[in-house]
């Protein structure tokens, strides 16, 4: 068995919120210091800083995850993760033509700067990115499972976003396995809540500034080697072993 | 009608008057943030039950005369600060959005 320490939930600075100085190699770069070794990016309604922080990654030693956090049509955050980078970029190029397009103003959402491998800017998304899709809630898992992805419901205990505050309640279907809870101290209370193992329960940073991103605290324990961590930690996300 | 003469003329307490003097040309009711952004017009009053910090982005990009908060819902001093930083009015009523629209309605 070998731990692994983890934040699966990270916003750059194509992020409207994410801070200009979220690049992905800070990113990278904040999580090495901070003794992690899988972290996940995961910028609004996109995958498009996702390459390079894949570069950033391999220098900084980190093992890297491709994702988004999608907001549904009812504006609940779903943490979506992928295996490989290629998929993402595919998944992201999905909800591309699933946005709700309204452009945005910088001065009120911030900007959202596209990056490359060498960490320099290559672009911006001149669309909001964080508001609602029209990917509703119930077609999540599956149209994420397309692209061989896992997801789940991002910060089920915070009242902005988060599944339980805009539902009203924990919904049995569609069936997520997982659940991320924001306060690692409500970890148990929220399994409890939504009949979650607490195996799948997982606490990240949702780091808008590179200050946020997670400590060495919270880990999985898998039984497997590096090389095959991302492949172990989707199965049992994911709802398998 | 101004939202300072709203405020008195219909009851709602004025928890943040940076902009006391704007004019209110209607009203739009939405708490799904994505869809008030998009859809409420500039001058509105905007009614809604949402809280979080959100609410004054979207306020400031539609371009609402206010926000409206109803049902008494609390509200966190930082919200309040923030949009007396960005010239944001918001008020607030114990009223239903129903009822709070109601009266609007009879007044503007």
């Amino acid at each position: 068995m070998n731990r692994f320490y983890y934040d699966l939930h990270i916003h750059s600075c194509l992020s409207p919120c994410g801070d200009d100085e979220s690049t992905p190699d800070s990113i990278a770069g904040m999580g090495e210091l901070n003794g992690l070794d899988i972290m996940a990016l995961t910028d609004h309604n996109t995958t498009k800083n996702c390459p390079a922080f894949f570069a950033a990654a391999k220098r900084h030693g980190i093992i890297p995850v491709a994702g988004m956090e999608l907001t549904t049509a009812e504006e609940i955050h779903i943490v979506c993760l992928f295996k490989t980078l290629e998929s993402a970029l595919l998944f992201g190029d999905a909800v591309e033509t699933r946005r709700i397009k309204i452009k945005n103003r910088t001065d009120i959402f911030g900007n959202q700067f596209i990056m490359n491998e060498n960490d320099e800017k290559i672009g911006e998304d001149d669309f909001l990115l964080s508001n609602a899709t029209t990917i509703s809630l119930e077609e999540v898992p599956d149209f994420v499972k397309q692209f061989g992805g896992i997801c789940y419901p991002a910060h089920v205990d915070r009242e902005a976003n988060g599944i339980i505050a805009v539902l009203g309640l924990f919904p049995k279907t569609p069936y997520f396995p997982t659940i991320e809870v924001h306060d690692s101290e409500k970890r148990e209370q929220y399994a409890t809540l939504c009949k979650k193992d607490i195996s799948r329960v997982v606490t990240s940073s949702d780091a808008h500034y590179l200050w946020d991103i997670s400590e060495k605290k919270e880990y999985f324990d898998l039984d497997c080697e590096r090389e095959n961590a991302v492949e172990v930690l989707f199965d049992r996300l994911g709802g398998g072993a | 009608m101004t939202v300072a003469e709203l405020c008195k003329q219909a009851g709602f307490k004025a928890e943040v008057l940076p902009d006391p003097d704007r004019e209110i040309s209607g009203v739009y009711i939405g708490d799904l943030l994505s869809w008030v952004m998009g859809r409420a017009n500039s001058g509105d009053v905007w009614i809604t039950i949402m809280s979080n910090n959100n609410i004054l982005a979207v306020a400031s990009l539609a371009d609402t005369a206010c926000i409206l908060v109803a049902e008494d819902v609390a509200l966190e001093s930082e919200l309040l600060k923030t949009a007396e930083e960005k010239g944001i009015n918001v008020l607030l009523t114990d009223k239903s959005i129903y009822d709070a629209a109601v009266t609007i309605s009879k007044l503007i």
